[in-house]
């Protein structure tokens, strides 16, 4: 398999934009997004808060990261290293957060399930991007042009707040799932797991077995 | 007499070094399996070695995530801390403290209950020190790791008749569900702790992980020899760096053991990650700072078996 493509995607990006990509190209932002996360969600979904900012200023772009950012002198944010959390851990407030932010980008770290993707990703017009690595922190941050605003990092704290990221050339990033609800790691963990039954074969099970979710080693544990 | 002073700074010099220069060790192998893969799996190691050039030309941290920042602090019999021990737990703390805003380091410790974020990585029982001795020695050792700890790691209680192929299965199971979608940030520096106490055997998987260089091998021939089927196994599962088809799930694979109940055998697996940050400096009894790669965390001493 040769090295994915490479493209330039500019936010907000349109259904058009988001129709060109394929699973596993690399792709390089510009314009604005912003971090949300449990806390935002929370704060939005549950506590009925009001959006900050109107959709169109948000660059239609959550990312599920958590900023090494302080302030700095003057009350400028230094940003050190970006980084995603992962994402599986969202999914139960992707529907509604979908409906009022008007996202149609979720950049995280890991995706989600396949099942995911076709349940409330497809219906919003929404793809997913992955980090790589993960923990390309610093060329992430080399990306981030300026803190455009943060918001609720009284009541949030630093790595639940709501930040504005004015980025250029932010990246790389890898399509993991596209318009139609297909996911990269679906298709290379399919790959993975025609192997895994060899690896066990001839190892004896132990002698205290366990209690839990699932026993088969295809299977997913997020 | 080490100055308080002293170890206050060369802690912040630690948490520094840590975050920004990813160690040469580690970065080998990341270039060394970079060139053995290909497509998905290539291209996310390319990147990482992109990354931690741009952190250390940045003087940025490589990872956002700071992860759980702590020491182990290895104390030479003869060694004396101005203030003691008090002050030498004071210095770190208060180095952490620093660092977080100054570099800047993500503020990550929160309460475990209420969730609320002193916003400097500090808290109860936070950042962790380990301790320990060395004989015939009058300086000071100070180890800092940056590791996250969402996933990767696990602990079970095996028993004699399990066997190595209890160890097998567990690690196994370990890599396969953490290692999809890259989840353990592999390719990882593996540590299995057997034996020992089940915190013991925590921790010392979790030593193994983190204290050891790449290529470093068991003083126990036999352990050594484990250290590499194990790895080959790890391997051997078709994983790559983010969960994609490849075979650079395991850099190296480190054992600790530690001796255990007579009818048991715990096993711990932990994952240190693609940015696998450690750093280590010893202070001399003259308060001179050696920094360097290596935390030698394990001697012959620490390892002893016999009753002196």
């Amino acid at each position: 398999m040769s090295a994915p493509a490479q493209t330039r995607l500019k936010l907000p990006a349109s259904r058009d934009d988001l129709a060109r990509l394929r699973l596993g190209d690399a792709v390089y932002i510009d314009g604005v997004v912003y971090t949300g996360r449990e806390g935002v969600y929370r704060r939005v979904l549950e506590e009925g808060a009001k959006l900050p900012l109107p959709p169109e200023q948000t660059g239609r772009a959550n990312f599920h990261c958590s900023p090494a950012a302080s302030a700095g002198d003057g009350g400028a944010y230094k940003v050190g290293g970006v980084t995603a959390t992962a994402s599986f851990r969202f999914a139960k407030w992707m529907k509604e957060w979908f409906e009022i932010s008007g996202a149609n980008l979720i950049i995280g770290k890991g995706g989600m399930r396949a099942r995911d993707y076709r349940e409330l990703f497809v219906p919003a017009g929404a793809i997913y991007l992955t980090t790589v690595g993960y923990g390309t922190g610093a060329l992430l941050g080399r990306g981030i042009r300026r803190v455009r605003d943060v918001f609720w990092l009284e009541e949030l704290g630093n790595a639940q707040a709501m930040w504005v990221f004015e980025v250029e050339n932010f990246g790389p990033f890898l399509v993991e799932s596209d318009l139609s609800g297909n996911s990269l790691f679906e298709r290379e963990g399919a790959r993975i797991n025609a192997n895994i039954e060899s690896l066990y074969r001839g190892l004896k099970s132990p002698a205290l077995g366990r209690f839990g979710e699932t026993g088969d080693r295809t299977d997913e544990v997020i | 007499m080490i100055a308080y002073r002293t170890i206050e700074q060369a802690a912040f010099q630690l948490m520094e070094k840590a975050a920004i220069d990813i160690p040469e060790d580690y970065r080998r192998a990341v270039a060394a399996m970079s060139e053995r893969e290909q497509g998905l799996s290539c291209f996310v190691l390319k990147t990482m070695l992109d990354n931690y050039a741009a952190a250390s030309a940045d003087r940025r941290p490589m990872c956002a995530d700071t992860g759980l920042p702590r020491y182990y602090v290895k104390a030479g019999n003869d060694a004396r801390i101005e203030g003691g021990f008090v002050a030498l737990e004071k210095a770190l703390r208060t180095a952490t403290a620093r660092a977080t805003k100054s570099i800047p380091l993500r503020p990550n410790r929160v309460h475990p209950l209420w969730r609320t974020d002193p916003n400097n990585n500090v808290g109860i029982n936070a950042p962790e020190i380990d301790w320990s001795f060395e004989p015939n020695a009058d300086w000071l050792d100070l180890t800092t790791v940056h590791k996250g700890g969402l996933f990767g790691s696990d602990y079970r209680m095996l028993f004699p008749g399990d066997g190595i192929d209890g160890i097998k299965r567990f690690l196994l199971d370990t890599l396969v569900a953490f290692g999809k979608r890259g989840l353990a940030c592999q390719p990882a520096i593996v540590g299995v702790g057997i034996g020992g106490s089940k915190d013991a055997c925590m921790m010392l998987g979790k030593q193994a992980a983190c204290l050891r260089l790449v290529g470093d091998r068991h003083p126990d021939p036999k352990i050594a020899e484990l250290e590499g089927e194990l790895m080959e196994l790890g391997n051997r599962i078709g994983m790559g760096a983010m969960g994609f088809a490849g075979r650079s799930m395991v850099a190296d694979l480190h054992i600790e053991v530690g001796h255990t109940h007579t009818g048991g055998m715990p096993v711990s697996v932990h994952t240190f990650c693609l940015s696998s940050r450690r750093a280590t400096v010893r202070i001399d009894a003259g308060g001179a700072r050696h920094f360097r790669d290596d935390p030698k965390w394990f001697s012959d001493y620490s390892r002893r078996e016999t009753v002196e």
